[in-house]
């Protein structure tokens, strides 16, 4: 099957979305690494110039994607795996560091991250996993299988180290709530989740009190009814509060300074604008210059002054905030969300139960990024370095996003295709 | 529902963002600000100060470079700080302290350790700079006065404080403005416009290069400079004859209304508040509570005018036509209005006419005058207010609005002053409670300006113009338009003659008839005023002061004068002869009356302005 049979129908609105935002991104690179010093547009050393190469050899990459067979991807699905799994284990002897993090290959002047291309194979691997006839989610057993294909790849990346891109890995849980994993799952992580933040935040000993407060409370309400016992209520304070406790001995005894750094400044606790708080700052300020238009393409101030760290890169989006300002910020979001929604609204029609979880763990990964990334620039979330989908710098983490995006493209035309 | 968790996740994420980015870019205002602060450096070109001329030409006032020794803390090196001190001039100490003082207010901004240096200091200084590292040398530039006077005229420069700072946005902290005299009137002549350069900076606060192509940045404006009406020679004089008195001297070309001196006493050398000394000197100036040398008394001093006054109630007589020429008044020592006292007056020939009147000064004639003008109408009331606007019209009892930032209205009563005094209409009140205003005492006050702009007037016959000391604003050639208008007084020109003539006749044989100046018809009037201070809450009267008005020539009158002199008793002991000298000097360039001169120069008021401090009882009017 060609690209060219008029019987394959892309869905053009999600490539329109996709073309929009790398067409913003590259626009916003350009600005954040233009120097006074390059006056030539064509100039290989120049940030921009390389993105723009990147871009168009992601074309070509495009074309290639959309020319296999959909069938190809299911079936090499596990091939592709196993050998994202050895590129990201070979990457310890051969890789080359860059800023401490042993993440890269390097192929003459071109580094190339294997872990940006392993969210696409997890995400076919899990597809093809669930979508097995001899697989039901629902049983602990097939889930604790899902859960190792999830975790293989996030246990190799975070001694690289990388825990921000490892963290992504959890995105996949909503690919499973929407194959018929219990909610428990979803709540167990949302109250670990606030039981960490709420024992950093007001301490342990107030975290304690207020699970008792609130078990006695549920406990008093259902002793009408039959229900748990007292038994089971102070068994889950107990371990309730266990955790808290254990969360506390973690961050203050196995995390490093710089991670406690990192939560305390966005819980408020810390306010250092000048050491570990300084990018964020600077990301505050310049968004928060904007104002309603910004301040115009390559003019803005902050941007032009570098006070920014790693603005072509994850902090971008700072840029856009900046030069662009609140409407152009939000057409940013607006842009993400649209694409998002749109690929959940795609998987939900796919005949496939492979293409339908493959378009989720697509959903999944692209807003974990868009989240977290927004997040920490906007200083609302702790740093955590993953870089925006296609606005970031860099050819890894671009060829990543189109490969993940444009495979489930191709199997949406397939979609068509069977009909 | 399972299909909807992530979607609604994903909406509500878009909406949270936008939420924060609203708050971010809409909502708080001040990261635009901490972005200027941190992204764009601003930098000011001052151009010169516009240089300050005399009518003539001379120059009064230029500029001059100053050196200032500046630090950046952190760039500070170890250092020999003895030898560094030694050329400083100053103890290690006080190098300590000033270091640790400009790191308390910033470890990478420039401070100022040593202010204006002088032009030797700087060049001993200068080529061993390189020793120090983080220290070094800006240059700035202060005003030079050419001249060691008339320093209440041009006012000095000073740096802007945070009142004038809120008040005009123009200025920035550690700039200077123009803050008395010509300085501060005509600061935005002087000054010009600061030029603007705005730099984009790195994070590293490096200059990486301009900030939106120049597109904000503007050019410096020089200052204009600016000519004064002042005779730079004549005011030196001036203020060579007021040493060791206090009052002033203030002279006018009654056809133009252009100051030609204005001497104030005690003065001090405009030059005492530039450079190292200037806090230390202005604080002693500032301080001196007794002789308060920044009080312009020319302009600031509210004084009884005294017998010039009677001027005036001739020529408002003669305009309401309550006195005929020829009337002859008798005076019996005095006059008598029916009080306790009389309105006392000296020994002279009486009875008197009009122009014997004014040569002989006799208070009895014009407590006449004055009486049947007030009298003239049904009520005291309407007689004050009507005799109040004859003198509105000189410029008294009001601010006159010449160019010079300092001044008082001086004081002339209306009905409503006296209703207050005697709480009308409970208490009526009448003419002769108010009689001591025909003489220049009682309610009546003025500024030493104020007499000579009434002199001026008379001068002219019924019209003049408002004092001004702007001559030429060099650039722009015209001066405020204000000051090339004439106004007329209420009295009609006719009624000027009588009086002009009596004031002749007070030159010529009346009460400064030993003032004369060989060629030189002067018109005159002494005034010896009465005035009284609080000593330890009691009411005491001192020596008169001694005042003198005069204009001369007689016909073509080229200067009008008045000369104030505190306590120095009779008007031609010391006011009227330092106005005819004043008159000579500007009319013949040297003095004949060497001896009269040298009176003058020598003579001292001091121990009479030490009474009313020595604790002691003291005589007046000796």
């Amino acid at each position: 099957m060609s690209i060219t049979s008029r019987n394959v129908k892309f869905d053009w609105l999600t490539i329109f979305l996709f073309a929009s935002l790398v067409g913003i991104g590259w626009i916003n690179i350009y600005s954040a690494s233009l120097s006074d010093t390059g006056s030539n547009f064509v100039d290989f050393s120049q940030i921009y110039f390389k993105q723009l190469l990147w871009i168009g050899l992601s074309v070509v990459l495009i074309i290639f994607i959309l020319a296999l067979d959909s069938k190809f991807y299911e079936r090499f699905s596990s091939v592709i795996y196993l050998v994202s799994l050895v590129s990201l284990i070979l990457v310890f002897p051969l890789g080359k560091e860059i800023s401490g993090a042993t993440s890269w290959y390097s192929f003459g002047g071109v580094s190339i991250q294997p872990s940006e291309f392993a969210k696409a194979a997890t995400a076919l691997a899990l597809a093809k996993f669930i979508s097995d006839i001899q697989t039901n989610i629902r049983t602990f057993r097939d889930q604790l299988k899902a859960f190792v294909i999830i975790a293989l790849p996030a246990i190799i990346i975070v001694p690289q180290p990388d825990p921000g891109s490892a963290l992504v890995y959890s995105a996949f849980v909503f690919a499973m709530y929407r194959e018929g994993m219990h909610f428990v799952y979803l709540l167990l992580g949302f109250f670990v989740a606030a039981l960490f933040i709420g024992t950093l935040w007001i301490g342990v000993t107030w975290m304690s009190l207020i699970v008792v407060l609130i078990a006695g409370v549920l406990y008093l309400r259902k002793k009408k009814k039959k229900g748990p016992g007292l038994f089971r209520y102070g068994a889950i304070a107990f371990a309730c509060i266990a955790f808290s406790f254990s969360v506390n001995y973690i961050f203050n005894n196995v995390f490093e300074q710089r991670h406690r750094d990192r939560f305390n400044i966005v819980l408020g606790k810390e306010t250092d604008t000048q050491g570990i708080g300084y990018n964020t700052n600077q990301s505050e300020i310049a968004i928060g210059s904007g104002g309603w238009t910004g301040k115009g393409w390559t003019q803005g101030t902050q941007t032009k002054g570098d006070f920014v760290p790693e603005q072509h890169t994850d902090y971008i989006f700072s840029t856009v905030g900046e030069e662009w300002g609140f409407l152009g910020a939000l057409l940013v979001v607006g842009l993400f969300v649209a694409l998002i929604v749109r690929i959940l609204v795609l998987a939900e029609r796919q005949r496939s139960q492979f293409s339908r979880v493959y378009g989720y763990s697509v959903a999944s990964i692209l807003f974990v990024h868009f989240f977290v990334n927004i997040g920490m620039v906007t200083g609302l979330l702790p740093t955590i370095g993953i870089p925006l989908p296609f606005f970031s710098y860099g050819g890894s983490s671009l060829w990543g996003f189109t490969i993940l995006l444009f495979i489930f493209v191709r199997l949406d035309g397939a979609n068509y295709y069977y009909t | 529902m399972r299909k909807l968790l992530l979607l609604s996740v994903v909406l509500i994420s878009g909406l949270v963002f936008m939420g924060r980015l609203f708050y971010l870019q809409i909502y708080d205002t001040s990261f635009q600000v901490l972005s200027e602060n941190n992204a764009v450096k601003v930098e000011y070109d001052y151009p010169q100060r516009g240089y300050i001329f005399d009518r003539n030409g001379t120059l009064l006032v230029s500029n001059q470079p100053s050196y200032d020794v500046m630090v950046i803390p952190k760039d500070v090196k170890p250092l020999d700080t003895l030898e560094f001190c030694n050329l400083l001039k100053i103890t290690p100490e006080v190098l300590k302290e000033k270091l640790k003082k400009a790191r308390t207010y910033s470890p990478r901004l420039p401070s100022v350790v040593i202010p204006q240096l002088t032009k030797t200091e700087y060049a001993s200084l200068s080529e061993k700079m390189y020793k120090y590292e983080g220290f070094y040398i800006q240059k700035r530039s202060l005003r030079d006065y050419q001249v060691n006077h008339s320093a209440n005229v041009l006012g000095y420069i000073s740096e802007v404080n945070e009142r004038i700072i809120k008040k005009n946005p123009y200025y920035q902290m550690g700039e200077i403005i123009g803050t008395g005299g010509v300085e501060k009137q005509y600061e935005e002549v002087l000054r010009g416009v600061k030029g603007v350069k705005y730099i984009q900076k790195d994070r590293f606060n490096r200059e990486i290069g301009t900030y939106k192509n120049n597109r904000f940045d503007t050019l410096p404006v020089r200052g204009n400079d600016i000519m004064l009406t002042i005779n730079a020679q004549l005011q030196e004089y001036g203020e060579t004859l007021m040493r060791n008195k206090r009052g002033g001297i203030v002279a006018l070309e009654p056809a133009t209304g252009e100051i030609l001196a204005l001497v104030a006493g005690p003065n001090y050398d405009p030059a005492l508040l530039v450079g190292r000394e200037r806090s230390k000197n202005f604080t002693k100036l500032y301080y001196d509570t007794i002789a308060k040398p920044l009080f312009d008394r020319v302009l600031q001093g509210e004084y009884p005018p005294g017998s010039p006054f009677k001027a005036l109630t001739a020529l408002i007589g003669l305009q309401e036509g309550v006195i005929d020429l020829e009337e002859r008044i008798s005076c019996y020592g005095g006059y008598n209005y029916g009080g306790a006292k009389k309105l006392g007056c000296h020994s002279h020939r009486s009875p008197l006419s009009m122009i014997g009147g004014i040569a002989n000064s006799c208070n009895s004639y014009f407590a006449t005058v004055y009486r049947r003008t007030i009298d003239k109408y049904p009520t005291p009331q309407e007689g004050i207010d009507n005799w109040k606007s004859h003198l509105s019209s000189f410029g008294l009892g009001q601010y006159m609005g010449y160019d010079l930032p300092t001044g008082r209205p001086g004081k002339i009563p209306s009905s409503k002053t006296y209703n207050a005094i005697y709480q009308y209409p409970t208490y009526r009140w009448y003419t002769p409670a108010t009689i001591s205003n025909a003489i220049g005492q009682g309610e009546v006050l003025m500024t030493p300006m104020q007499m000579v702009n009434f002199t001026a007037a008379i001068a002219n016959r019924g019209w003049y113009f408002k004092p001004h000391i702007i001559k030429n604003i060099v650039g722009a050639d015209t001066i405020p338009k204000q000051y090339t208008q004439k106004i007329t007084t209420t009295i009609d020109p006719e009624h000027f003659g009588p009086v002009i003539d009596g004031m002749f006749d007070v030159y010529n044989y009346g009460t400064a008839s030993h003032l004369k100046v060989k060629g030189i018809e002067i018109c005159g009037k002494t005034g010896t005023a009465e005035n009284y201070t609080k000593i330890d809450g009691v009411r005491t009267q001192l020596t008169d002061h001694s005042v003198f008005i005069a204009f001369a020539p007689r016909n073509n009158p080229r200067i009008a004068i008045a000369v104030f002199i505190e306590n120095g008793y009779w008007g031609s002991r010391w006011a009227g002869r330092i106005a005819t000298l004043m008159i000579e000097k500007y009319l013949h360039g040297e003095i004949t009356r060497k001896d009269l001169e040298t009176f003058i120069l020598n003579g001292s008021l001091q121990e009479e302005y030490s009474k009313p401090y020595s604790g002691q009882p003291f005589r007046i009017n000796q």
